[in-house]
C-alpha cells in the first residue's frame, strides 16, 4: 500500500468538497474492493475520503410503495431487514448472497452500486427493480445510471446518499456463483410490477443489462415456462477461464427461470 | 502413576494449544535487531532476454540499502540451485540439467522468475524502490503447454535442450507389453490431462537471514519442510558456507503440502544478501507472489492403453506421458513424474506387463515439483480411469473387473513388473468394506430420487495403492537420488525422567508433537505431557531429511521407536546393577524395571536419576547419562492403499457437479492416533476433490501470463463443497516398519480424484460420455452435454 492522506468528514458537503479540491482523491465506503486494490498497489490515490462518519446514510426506511436504503447500509443489514423481507424479499435474498459474512458486514449498497463491478449483485437488483439512485446533487433512474464496465453516470464529486426501490408485486434473484470468487458468473433479477416485468442480468457481460424479450414474455405470463425457450445472444458476453460466452448466455436463461421460481415461492 | 497416552489413543493435539490461542511462532512473527526488509523483483514476462537492469533510481530511493541482481550473483561466483535427483533415459544418458541461477542471468523463463532483490529499511520503501527499477527485456515468444513445447519450431528455453525435452525416461518391458497387446481380446484407450495445481498453504513462504560477524555464522529462518536439507543444498552447493557455520530454522510453519519441501532461490539470495549488507533481512511473500513462485504440481498429458483378455483380465498396460517441468528443474522436479509415477502403474492389480514412457519437458511456467501425493495421484488417475473405460467397453461391472484383477491378500509380498514389491495389503478387504460403508446396494434408489428432480447421479470407485515412507536410500540411489532418505531421532531422558525428543522430520500441521509423544509415552511408560518434541532447527536437531512423502511416522517414527528401544536397553543395564540381578532377568513394563518373578522394581524416574547421579553405577562398563539416538533407513517403501467411493449429482441445466457422498476405507497400517489419521484423510480427500472439481492453474498460451493467479480465479475447495465423509481404516500391518505403520499423509489425495471423476462419468454415461477431464467445472460439463452423442433427457 502506498501512503495517502485520510479524511473522515461528517457532512456530505464536506466530503464532496474534499473530492473536488483534492485531485486524485477517492471515496471509501466499506472498502471491500478499494482496500484490496490499494494493498496490491494497483491504485494509489492521493487521499481517501471515508464516508463512515456520515451516520445518517445508513438505514432502511419504509415509504409505503417504496423502500429507501441509505448508501452506507451494509449488506448484512439489508439481508436481515424484516421490512425488506416483507416488501421486497428478492432484494434481501440478493444481499444475503453477496461475498461472505465479513464482506456483508463491511460492504455497502452505495459502494457496490457506485463501483458497478460487472459481476456484482446489487446492480442487478437496482436495475431489475427500476430503482432511483439519490445522490448529493440529484436523482438518477437506474436505467440511466449504469454505463458499462465500472462506469456510472456519477460526476466526479457526486456522492450516492441513498437508493429508493419501488415495491414490486413479486421479485426474485438467482445467482450462479463463480466457484472461486463467488461473484455472479451470471445473476438474474426479475421483478413484477402492475405495469410489467423487468429482468436485469449481471455477471454475463461488461455491465448489468436488461433482457427485453424475457420482460415481454413474463409480462404476459409470469411463469418460468414463458422464458424457457428464450435464448440470449452470446455475442458481446464475457468469455474467460471460468465460463465461455455461450455458456454464460445459456445460464442467463436458466437463472432467469430460477429467479421467477424464487419470486413465486 | 504416569499418565500414559499411547498407541491407538486420540488425545487432543498438544500443538493446538499454542495455535488456537495465537501463540504460534511463525517466520514472520520473528523480530531481529536492525531488521531490514527485502522484496523480489520478478519477471512480468514468460520468456525474455534479460538485457540489463538499471539500479540507479532504485538505489536513490528513500531507505534503500542495496539492490542485487544476477550480475552480482555471477560476480560472487555462486552456484546454481541444485536438483536433488538425476534421472537418465533408457540408454543411460543423463537428463539435461541447465543451470538455475538464484537470480536470473541472461534470460527469464517464467512469469515470476526472480530478477532482483531490493533491500530497504521498511517493506514499503523496498516496494516503492522495486517499482523504480528499470529492467530491459527483449520479450520472446512463450510456450506453456507440453504438447506445444515439443513441437518443431517451438520457442526453445535453453540452447542445449533440443525440443525442450529434459529427459526421455522409460520404465518396464516394452517388448513384453507389445507381445501382450498383440494377443489381447480388447484394448481400452484413454487420452487425458492431469491438471496443473497450486498448493496454497495457508501461510505464504517467508524467510529471515542474519549474519553474525563475531562467529562468522549465518542463520536462516525459513518456511521449510526440511531445514537440514536446505542447510546442505544451500550451504554446500550454492553459497559455499560450511555446514557448521550455517543454522537453518524452520519454526512453526502454516502448511506445506510439498510447496515448502524445496530449496528456493529466495532462501539463498536472502542469506547471501544478509552478509553483503551486514543486516538481518526479512522477506514475506504475498499470496499473489506465491502463485507465481511457489512450485506448482501435476500438469501431465497422457495417452494410455490397457490390453485385456476376453474375461477382462489385464494383460498389459502402456502409458505415454508428457510431464511439465516448468522453466527450470526444482529440487525434486524430474523425480516426481518418473520414479514416483511409473512404479505405481501396477496399482492393486496383477497386470503382468507394464511399460511407461515419460518425456519430461521444459516450458515457460513456474517450475513444477512435488505436491501432496506427487506422481502417485497422477498414476492412480490414469489407471483407475482406464479400468472404468475398459469395464464399460467390455460390458463388465466396474467392481467385478477390479475383483478379477486384484492381488489377493495371500499373494503378498507381491512383486510388480515396475520395480516395487508390495509387502502387505488387502485391496479386496478395503473394497468390500467400502461397498458396505457407501451403501452401494441402495444406490439405485438414490439415483432414481435424483432423476425425479432432473439430476443425474453417479458412483465412482478408486481402488488404489501408493508408495509411501520415502525412502529406502539404496533403492532411491539407484533411481537417481543424490541424497539419503533415512531419518534420525534422539531421545533425551532428563535426570527427573521427562523426555525431550529431537527429530529430523518437520511438523507443519501433521500433529507430530502429539503422535510422537504418544509413541514415547507408550514405549517408555512416561506421562504424555512429560514428552516434548523438538524439530525444525539444525542447531538443536542432529540431522534429518524432513517431512514429505508420508514419511514422518514411517521413517521418523521408526527412528524414534528404535531410539526408545535403546533407552530401555540401557535402562535395563542400570536396573540390573541397582537391583543386583542379571541383565537378562530385567523386565521393563509400564514404566517399571523389575526382576522377573520378584517384587523388586525401579521406576523409570529412578533409573534416569541414577544415570545422571552415578554414585551407585557401573561406570567401568556403562557411560552415565540416558540419551539415545537412532538413524533409520527403511528397507522398502510402505504401500498404503484402499478403496474410495464417490457419489455425485450433476445438474444438467447448469453442469454443476455436487459431491453428495464420499466413502474411504484405507489401509494405513498401524494407527497411532485415530483422530489425527481421520483428519489427514479428510484433508487429503478434500485436496483430491479440489483437483477433480475445482482447481486449475491456467496460463495464457502466447504471453505466458498466469491467468489463475489469485484466490479470485483459482478455486480452492471449501467446506460447503464437501459432504460429511465416511472414513474408516481396514489395516494390514506393514511387515518391515518397526510399528507396522504405513503412513497416511497422502492417501486421501491419491485415491480421490479418480473416484470423483469416475462418478461424474458414471452419472453421464447414459449420454455416451466416456471421459471428463479435470477439473469437472460446470462449463466443461455443460459443453460435454451439448456435444453428447445421446440426447440429454427432456427437462
Amino acid at each position: 500500500m502506498k501512503p495517502f492522506a485520510y479524511h473522515q468528514p461528517d457532512q456530505i458537503a464536506d466530503a464532496a468538497k474534499l473530492l473536488t479540491s483534492i485531485e486524485d482523491s477517492k471515496l471509501v465506503a466499506g472498502g471491500m474492493t478499494l482496500i484490496p486494490t490499494l494493498k496490491q498497489r494497483l491504485a494509489s490515490p492521493v487521499a481517501l475520503v471515508d464516508l463512515t462518519r456520515l451516520g445518517d446514510l445508513s438505514g432502511i426506511t419504509d415509504g409505503g410503495d417504496t423502500v429507501t436504503i441509505g448508501a452506507m447500509t451494509p449488506h448484512a443489514l439489508v439481508a436481515a431487514s424484516k421490512l425488506l423481507q416483507t416488501k421486497i424479499p428478492g432484494l434481501a435474498a440478493l444481499a444475503s448472497m453477496i461475498g461472505d459474512p465479513a464482506v456483508r458486514s463491511r460492504g455497502t449498497i452505495g459502494g457496490s452500486v457506485a463501483n458497478n463491478d460487472p459481476a456484482a449483485d446489487y446492480p442487478a437488483g437496482v436495475l431489475g427493480l427500476g430503482a432511483t439512485i439519490i445522490t448529493s446533487t440529484r436523482e438518477i433512474a437506474a436505467d440511466k445510471f449504469f454505463l458499462g464496465l465500472f462506469e456510472t453516470a456519477l460526476e466526479p464529486s457526486e456522492i450516492i446518499t441513498a437508493i429508493r426501490f419501488p415495491v414490486p408485486t413479486k421479485a426474485g434473484y438467482a445467482k450462479f456463483k463463480a466457484p472461486a470468487s463467488r461473484y455472479a458468473l451470471v445473476g438474474v433479477f426479475v421483478a413484477k410490477f402492475a405495469d410489467g416485468v423487468r429482468v436485469a442480468v449481471t455477471g454475463a457481460g461488461s455491465g448489468v443489462f436488461r433482457v427485453a424479450p424475457m420482460e415481454a414474455a413474463l409480462s404476459g405470463n409470469f411463469d418460468a415456462s414463458a422464458i424457457a425457450a428464450i435464448k440470449i445472444d452470446a455475442d458481446g458476453l464475457t468469455s474467460d477461464i471460468h465460463a465461455e460466452a455461450d455458456y454464460r448466455a445459456h445460464l442467463v436463461t436458466v437463472m432467469a427461470k430460477r429467479a421467477v421460481g424464487a419470486a413465486l415461492s | 502413576m504416569a499418565n500414559v497416552i499411547g498407541i491407538g489413543a486420540s488425545p487432543k493435539r498438544k500443538e493446538d494449544q499454542r495455535f488456537l490461542t495465537g501463540r504460534g511462532n511463525y517466520v514472520s512473527d520473528i523480530k531481529r535487531p536492525g531488521l531490514a526488509a527485502g522484496v523480489f523483483v520478478r519477471s512480468p514476462h514468460g520468456h525474455a532476454v534479460l538485457r540489463g537492469v538499471d539500479k540507479v533510481a532504485a538505489l536513490a530511493a528513500p531507505g534503500v540499502i542495496a539492490v542485487l541482481t544476477g550480475d552480482d550473483v555471477a560476480d560472487d561466483g555462486l552456484g546454481s540451485l541444485p536438483c536433488g535427483w538425476g534421472i537418465s533415459d533408457a540408454k543411460g544418458v543423463p537428463m539435461k540439467e541447465p543451470p538455475f541461477p538464484m537470480l536470473a542471468q541472461d534470460k527469464v523463463r517464467f512469469v515470476g522468475d526472480m530478477v532482483a532483490f531490493v533491500i530497504a529499511e521498511t517493506p514499503e520503501q523496498a516496494n516503492a524502490a522495486a517499482e523504480l527499477l528499470t529492467v530491459d527485456y527483449e520479450v520472446l515468444p512463450s510456450v506453456v503447454g507440453v504438447l506445444e513445447a515439443i513441437r518443431p519450431g517451438a520457442p526453445q528455453l535453453f540452447k542445449d535442450v533440443p525440443n525442450n525435452i529434459c529427459c526421455d525416461w522409460e520404465l518396464g518391458d516394452k517388448s513384453a507389453v507389445e507381445t501382450a497387446f498383440r494377443k489381447a481380446a480388447h484394448v481400452a484407450k484413454l487420452s487425458l490431462v492431469n491438471n496443473r495445481l497450486i498448493g496454497n498453504p495457508m501461510e505464504p513462504r517467508a524467510a529471515i537471514a542474519e549474519y553474525e560477524p563475531g562467529t562468522d555464522r549465518f542463520t536462516l529462518w525459513t518456511t521449510s519442510q526440511f531445514p537440514h536439507v536446505v542447510r546442505f543444498l544451500m550451504g554446500a552447493l550454492v553459497l559455499n558456507i560450511p555446514q557448521h557455520k550455517l543454522r537453518v530454522v524452520a519454526p512453526d510453519v502454516g502448511g506445506g503440502f510439498g510447496v515448502k519441501q524445496f530449496h528456493y532461490g529466495e532462501e539463498a539470495v536472502i542469506t547471501w544478501a544478509a552478509k553483503r549488507v551486514m543486516r538481518p533481512i526479512k522477506w514475506v511473500a504475498s499470496r499473489s507472489e506465491g502463485y507465481v513462485s511457489d512450485r506448482h504440481g501435476r500438469d501431465h498429458v497422457t495417452e494410455a492403453e490397457l490390453a485385456l483378455d476376453e474375461t477382462g483380465k489385464f494383460l498389459a498396460f502402456r502409458v505415454n506421458t508428457l510431464a511439465n517441468m516448468g522453466g527450470y528443474l526444482s529440487t525434486f522436479g524430474p523425480n516426481i513424474p518418473t520414479n514416483l509415477y511409473g512404479p505405481l502403474l501396477g496399482g492393486v492389480y496383477t497386470t503382468p506387463a507394464i511399460y511407461c514412457n515419460v518425456k519430461v519437458v521444459f516450458t515457460n511456467t513456474v517450475p513444477v515439483d512435488a505436491y501432496r501425493g506427487a506422481g502417485r495421484p497422477e498414476a492412480t488417475f490414469v489407471l483407475e480411469r482406464i479400468v472404468d473405460v475398459a469395464a464399460s467397453e467390455m460390458g463388465i461391472d466396474r467392481v467385478e473387473i477390479r475383483r478379477r484383477n486384484m492381488i489377493p491378500r495371500e499373494a503378498y509380498p507381491y512383486q510388480t513388473p515396475v520395480l516395487v514389491q508390495y509387502d502387505s495389503g488387502d485391496p479386496m478387504g478395503c473394497l468390500d468394506g467400502a461397498l458396505v460403508a457407501a451403501d452401494v446396494r441402495n444406490f439405485g434408489i438414490r439415483k432414481a430420487a435424483s432423476a425425479s428432480k432432473g439430476k443425474f447421479r453417479g458412483l465412482g470407485y478408486s481402488t488404489y495403492v501408493e508408495a509411501c515412507g520415502l525412502a529406502p536410500s539404496r533403492f532411491a540411489g539407484r533411481l537417481g537420488a543424490r541424497g539419503g532418505l533415512y531419518e534420525s531421532a534422539t531421545v533425551r531422558v532428563h535426570p527427573t525422567g521427562q523426555v525431550t525428543v529431537m527429530i529430523g522430520t518437520h511438523n507443519h500441521g501433521q500433529g507430530h508433537e502429539t503422535t510422537f509423544a504418544q509413541i514415547v509415552s507408550e514405549k517408555l511408560g512416561v506421562s504424555f505431557e512429560n514428552v516434548d518434541i523438538v524439530f525444525g532447527d539444525t542447531d538443536r536437531v542432529q540431522f534429518g531429511m524432513g517431512t514429505y512423502g508420508s514419511r514422518s511416522l514411517v521413517v521418523g517414527g521408526a527412528a524414534l521407536s528404535r531410539a526408545t528401544d535403546k533407552v530401555v536397553a540401557k535402562g535395563k543395564k542400570i536396573a540390573a546393577h541397582l537391583l543386583e540381578a542379571a541383565e537378562v532377568d530385567i523386565q521393563f513394563e509400564a514404566g517399571r524395571f523389575s526382576v522377573a518373578g520378584t517384587d523388586r522394581t525401579k521406576t523409570f524416574e529412578e533409573i534416569a536419576g541414577a544415570a545422571y547421579v552415578p554414585h551407585d553405577y557401573p561406570l567401568e562398563v556403562l557411560e552415565p547419562g540416558l540419551e539415545e539416538q537412532a538413524y533409520y533407513d527403511p528397507v522398502n517403501f510402505t504401500y498404503p492403499g484402499g478403496c474410495h467411493i464417490a457419489e455425485v449429482e450433476v445438474d444438467p441445466e447448469t453442469g454443476t457437479v455436487t459431491l453428495v457422498n464420499y466413502t474411504a476405507v484405507d489401509d494405513v497400517g498401524t494407527v497411532i492416533n485415530p483422530m489425527i489419521v481421520e483428519g489427514q484423510l479428510h484433508g487429503g480427500i478434500v485436496q483430491g476433490v479440489g483437483q477433480a472439481l475445482f482447481e486449475n492453474a491456467v496460463y495464457d498460451e502466447s504471453s505466458g501470463q498466469l491467468l489463475s493467479g489469485s484466490l479470485m480465479d483459482y478455486c480452492m475447495p471449501r467446506a460447503d463443497h464437501m459432504p460429511m465423509m465416511t472414513v474408516a481404516t481396514h489395516s494390514t500391518l506393514c511387515t518391515h516398519t518397526p510399528m507396522g505403520v504405513k503412513g497416511c499423509g497422502e492417501v486421501g489425495t491419491i485415491g480421490s480424484p479418480a473416484a470423483v471423476i469416475n462418478a461424474v462419468v458414471d452419472a453421464l454415461s447414459h449420454l455416451g460420455v466416456t471421459h471428463v477431464d479435470m477439473p469437472a467445472t460446470p462449463n466443461r460439463i455443460w459443453r460435454l452435454l451439448q456435444n453428447a452423442s445421446l440426447p440429454v433427457a427432456a427437462e
